[in-house]
């Protein structure tokens, strides 16, 4: 019985641990590490159903199972109603595996920050409340510049 | 311009009280955990199998017809106010599909004779169900695009 009691204490421990984790990542504003279609100019979002905002876009990957996924596009929706140079498009990653495949989207929501010329400054995944959505708009254009990582790569080679 | 941004016009159920599943997780908690503690007996079987059967309830009914739910309502929800947050009831009914396929695993796993496949699956269920009573934690959501991406239809892309 003693053995029992161990192995529930250990599996709710686990439990904590987990959640403890997935909690404190919940929409932390990530600048890219990865290459991605959107690295070239003119990459045409317009064909994806997103319209690119004067300053900053948020798209966001949704799935019918996500409840986060609602209050985010909330918090989204809201910033982006109250500022006429950000806009923010929910696509449902049902209907757009390209582009789920082609920009590493594991789960839902993730969230794509874009600057004007539709480049991925950012992206937040989990969800995303009011604070982390405004740090996301601040992120600095150079933070996630593609010419950046590559001249890491270069020197490395 | 609010409605733009609605995801791909798919029509959206009306939404349900959001403490009712995770009451109910909390209350499928609790059975895992005795079912963990009756280790490989054959009470710990046919405990596995109750939750099975009202996982299966949720996923085939939805969250709000199976018995954790009923009990919400009738000892939990009059003691709270009224809800502050609904939500789409399809996330937590894919949830519980997916306790059903862990559990019922299990179950299938112990009839079968493999006893220890009992406490291993109920351990997993526990996980889920307490991340999700504790956490808010979908586990089973989080998984789903993973999940999809993984299914070899979509390997090749389109």
């Amino acid at each position: 019985m003693i053995e029992r009691v161990v192995v529930l204490l250990a599996v709710l421990a686990v439990s904590a641990v987990l959640g403890l984790w997935w909690q404190r990542r919940q929409g932390a504003v990530r600048t890219r590490h990865h290459h991605n279609p959107a690295d070239d100019d003119g990459f045409d979002w317009l064909a994806h159903g997103v319209n690119l905002g004067a300053h900053r876009t948020f798209v966001q990957f949704s799935s019918a199972v996500c409840s986060p996924c609602r209050q985010t596009a909330r918090v989204l929706t809201e910033l982006a109603s109250a500022r006429p140079d950000v806009t923010h498009r929910e696509l449902d990653v049902d209907d757009h595996h390209e582009l789920v495949r082609d920009f590493g989207v594991l789960r839902t929501p993730t969230v794509l920050v874009l600057d004007a010329t539709g480049h991925e400054l950012a992206r937040m995944s989990g969800a995303v409340d009011r604070a982390h959505a405004l740090q996301a708009l601040a992120a600095a254009p150079n933070a996630g510049d593609p010419q950046a990582t590559e001249h890491t790569t270069t020197r490395s080679h | 311009m609010a409605y733009n941004t609605s995801p791909d016009e798919k029509a959206t159920p009306p939404g349900i009280d959001a403490r009712g599943p995770r009451v109910g997780a909390g209350i499928t908690a609790l059975l895992l955990a005795v079912v963990i503690l009756l280790g490989q007996s054959t009470a710990a079987l046919v405990l596995l199998a109750v939750v099975a059967a009202s996982f299966a309830v949720g996923a085939v009914l939805g969250t709000e017809r199976t018995w954790q739910s009923w009990v919400y309502r009738v000892a939990v929800r009059p003691r709270l106010g009224p809800a502050t947050e609904r939500e789409d009831p399809r996330p937590p009914r894919f949830a519980q599909s997916v306790g059903l396929v862990i559990t019922g695993a299990g179950v299938a796993l112990g009839v079968a004779g493999v006893a220890v496949a009992v406490p291993i699956t109920a351990a997993i269920a526990l996980v889920a169900a307490v991340l999700n009573a504790a956490f808010g934690l979908c586990l089973g959501c989080e998984m789903y695009l993973l999940l999809k991406r993984l299914a070899p239809e979509h390997r090749q892309g389109r």
